[in-house]
């Protein structure tokens, strides 16, 4: 089972409320992409834990359904 | 902590060795390519490390997303605290961080 680049959009904007997200898709496969995101909400956060927050966002499916999702996070700029 | 059986175990992992790499294969074999890119990194910098194959224990390759609260292997652990996973040591590599990482935890290249 993959995930479609929408789909993933939709539950990080619901995770992260606000935040600017593109997904672009790494391989045609539903399984590889890459999101960069700009959300205040990462502000002071080390990147570890920024990426957690996008995959607490989606909800356990990061490492089963989606295989590998290159992530880009970013504040911005004030 | 959890009651996960795996916990201790890594726990142990962990605080054996400066540098920790959970990674799918070993540094010389490794089984994925995400794994290969962390090995190479580390041995670029000359950074000698430990590493656990996930792949030759299934107990542990559960245990140790739920240990980290991170769902992909590789996982980098520096003087028992996680870095990341392949993008953020891949960045922080780029970006000359990772060095200063092991300069500040006091962790020598060979």
């Amino acid at each position: 089972m993959a995930m479609t680049a929408d789909h993933i959009k939709l539950l990080i904007e619901q995770g992260l409320p606000g935040a600017q997200i593109e997904i672009k898709d790494l391989a045609g496969d539903g399984d590889h992409y890459a999101a960069s995101i700009i959300w205040d909400g990462f502000r002071e956060l080390p990147r570890v834990r920024q990426h957690q927050l996008v995959y607490d966002a989606l909800d356990g499916r990061m490492g089963r359904e989606l295989h590998a999702l290159a992530l880009t996070t970013t504040t911005p700029e004030s | 902590m959890n009651n996960n059986p795996a916990f201790e175990g890594i726990q142990k992992t962990i605080d054996n060795n400066d540098v920790v790499l959970f990674m799918k294969g070993n540094p010389d074999t490794p089984q994925c390519g995400f794994s290969s890119t962390v090995v190479n990194i580390l041995r670029h910098l000359q950074i000698p490390f430990g590493s656990a194959d996930v792949l030759a224990d299934p107990e542990l390759r559960d245990g140790i997303k739920s240990f980290s609260n991170w769902p992909t292997i590789p996982q980098l652990y520096v003087k028992g605290e996680f870095v990341g996973g392949c993008d953020i040591v891949t960045e922080m590599y780029q970006s000359g961080e990772l060095k200063d990482l092991f300069a500040e935890k006091g962790v020598a290249s060979a």
